[in-house]
């Protein structure tokens, strides 16, 4: 079933919901978000696109708790996301990032970087590690486990990038521009992982994306522009 | 795990950022173990002194040294009759001079008193001691100074001295020092019939409280504690101990600012990393458990390198013939304990800004930091 249609016969649920946020820097002078209204339904994968400094990535943070809005609210699995209390929890075990650059520690080894969310969250060791293998293993990392951010391809790293924001099992996976730094194989490579990964996780991934091929192998694509989203429709 | 890992991988990068920041906690607590030690040391052996054979020490009421102090030989003669009193010692300190050594610390004594009598004779006969007024009794360090030998003259002060014997203690004050007769030390330093304390041995300890209590009701002008009280209370003992840890203390402020440097530079370097941490949902209070960690792991190490240092320091002081006696190497353990617990807790302040920083650290921004 199509998730968009799912959501309008009220079967699926709405994980992230936005109404009317306004965000804007320098004191307000920089107007980023202007009244942005935006559902997302359990399972669908969406891709953000438009023009830089349309607000994509700004939305993406919004939801995943690492800034504030100026006003407007937001939701993430029904959850309201507080000014204070939540949002570690949201980081914690609600979202998963992916970003353009791969922000991995270079001093520390594939494997470390992976548990790094399983430490902030305090998930028992043994549990961190079976999972670490699951997702190593369904992304052909596994053999390079123990060796050092440096010592990666950078489609390696994205990928590793990528086991990362999922270690926690989260329900929501935030991508700003995850293949914008690879060349084109590579990003089609990590964006057919990306979306097998996020089907058999059951997860919900929203997309912030230049790149209208892979947009359009979403299930549904957002337009924003000037801070607003003007269009919202199925892609296929 | 990758916690600790996350704490000393930013110690390994920088390691020679980290290497002074360890040396200066290091050369902070070897100070403070050094001096705290030494002074500490010499304040046990000017106890001892005190407490040879006796447990209360009788003195002049409201002086700031004992060197200033006069207890009249009335007052011994009626103190050592007391039937609880076993023996009352009358000593009188002095501090005399002799070419190329200005401070010679004297001791006026009678031939009964414990500082002789349980001292080893190396040369000379306790018996003949203060049998005439120009004898002294030379420690084995002063008369290895001095270039003094039984039965040489030694000019010391304004007079000549006939040396009679040489002792042997383990107290460095005693073994540098003069013992003279308590009438010739009297005479000398125009101090007659008194002395500096009376050094006290009761033949049951129970009546410390009412010796304490006669002194008090018949002598206005005296004080009578026993050996601990006064070791406590003695203010030229709490000024050295107070100035033992203050020269320390600041010591390890400077060493606290040291790492206060290193963590400040740590932060500042790994903004963008601290930020990958927060999104990775890392708390404030983890990120500033990873600062303190690193501080800490600093301090104890410093502690560790500066404990050893002190020690090797003082052992080769000890080694130093001219500080025979003075230096005291036994480093008790609450001295240690305290020296890294300080070394810690200046870390730790050291740290306080920097961590605060990092909580303050707002992943958006601190992301598209390069």
């Amino acid at each position: 079933m199509n998730p968009t249609t799912a959501q309008a016969n009220g079967h699926e649920r709405i994980v992230l919901h936005a109404e009317d946020v306004w965000k804007s820097y320098d004191e307000g002078t920089i107007a980023v978000l202007k009244g942005v209204n935006f559902k997302a339904v359990e399972g669908q994968t969406i891709a953000l696109c438009g023009p830089s400094g349309c607000g994509k990535s700004t939305l993406l943070h919004l939801f995943g708790g690492l800034d504030e809005p100026d006003r407007g609210s937001l939701s993430v699995n029904n959850i309201e996301i507080d000014r204070h209390r939540n949002r570690l929890s949201l980081l914690r075990h609600e979202v998963g990032f992916v970003f353009q650059l791969h922000n991995l520690i270079p001093d520390l080894t594939l494997a470390e970087n992976c548990l790094i969310p399983t430490v902030a969250a305090g998930i028992d060791h043994k549990i961190a590690q079976a999972r670490l293998r699951q997702l190593t293993d369904r992304t052909g990392l596994s053999h390079r486990l123990g060796h050092r951010i440096q010592k990666l391809s950078g489609g390696e790293r994205q990928r590793t990038a990528l086991c990362r924001a999922l270690m926690n099992k989260p329900k929501i996976l935030l991508a700003d521009e995850p293949t914008g730094s690879l060349d084109e194989q590579s990003s089609a490579a990590i964006f057919d992982l990306l979306l097998d990964l996020v089907a058999t996780e059951g997860v919900t991934l929203v997309m912030a994306t230049h790149d209208r091929g892979l947009a359009e192998r979403c299930n549904r694509l957002v337009e924003m522009h000037d801070g607003r989203i003007h269009e919202s429709e199925d892609a296929r | 795990m990758i916690f600790l890992k996350l704490i000393l991988t930013n110690l390994r990068r920088h390691r020679i950022r980290s290497f002074i920041s360890v040396a200066g906690i290091a050369f902070s607590v070897a100070a403070m173990l050094t001096v705290v030690t030494i002074l500490q040391g010499a304040i046990g052996m000017f106890s001892g002194i005190l407490s040879s054979d006796s447990e209360i020490i009788v003195f002049e009421r409201n002086v700031s040294d004992l060197f200033f102090s006069n207890v009249p030989a009335a007052a011994v003669n009626e103190i050592a009759s007391w039937p609880m009193v076993l023996h009352a010692d009358p000593v009188l300190f002095g501090v005399v001079s002799s070419a190329d050594h200005p401070i010679i610390t004297c001791f006026g004594v009678t031939a009964s008193d414990a500082r002789i009598r349980k001292a080893t004779w190396i040369a000379g006969d306790r018996l003949t001691f203060a049998q005439h007024a120009d004898d002294v009794v030379l420690g084995e360090r002063a008369a290895e100074f001095l270039g003094a030998q039984m039965g040489s003259h030694v000019p010391i002060g304004h007079g000549i001295f006939h040396v009679i014997g040489i002792l042997q203690t383990a107290n460095g004050f005693e073994d540098g020092g003069v013992f003279m007769p308590l009438n010739s030390a009297q005479s000398f330093f125009h101090k007659d019939g008194m002395s500096s304390v009376i050094t006290v041995k009761l033949r049951n300890r129970d009546d410390a409280a009412s010796f304490k209590n006669m002194v008090k009701t018949k002598y206005a002008s005296l004080i009578a504690l026993e050996d601990a009280e006064f070791n406590h209370s003695y203010s030229q003992f709490r000024i050295l101990k107070a100035t033992a840890w203050a020269v320390g203390g600041c010591g390890l402020i400077l060493g606290g600012l040291g790492v206060a440097n290193t963590m400040i530079m740590s932060v500042f370097t790994r903004i963008r990393e601290i930020a990958i941490l927060r999104v990775n949902g890392f708390s404030s209070m983890q990120i500033a458990a990873m600062i303190f960690g690193e501080s800490a792991v600093v301090s104890l190490l410093g502690a560790g390198l500066g404990l050893l240092t002190g020690t090797c320091l003082l052992l080769i002081l000890k080694l130093v013939p001219a500080l025979h006696g003075y230096v005291d190497v036994t480093i008790q353990p609450v001295v240690m304990l305290i020296v890294v617990l300080l070394a810690l807790i200046t870390g730790i302040a050291g740290a306080l800004y920097p961590a605060i920083y990092a909580m303050r650290i707002r992943a958006v921004e601190a992301l598209r930091f390069e």
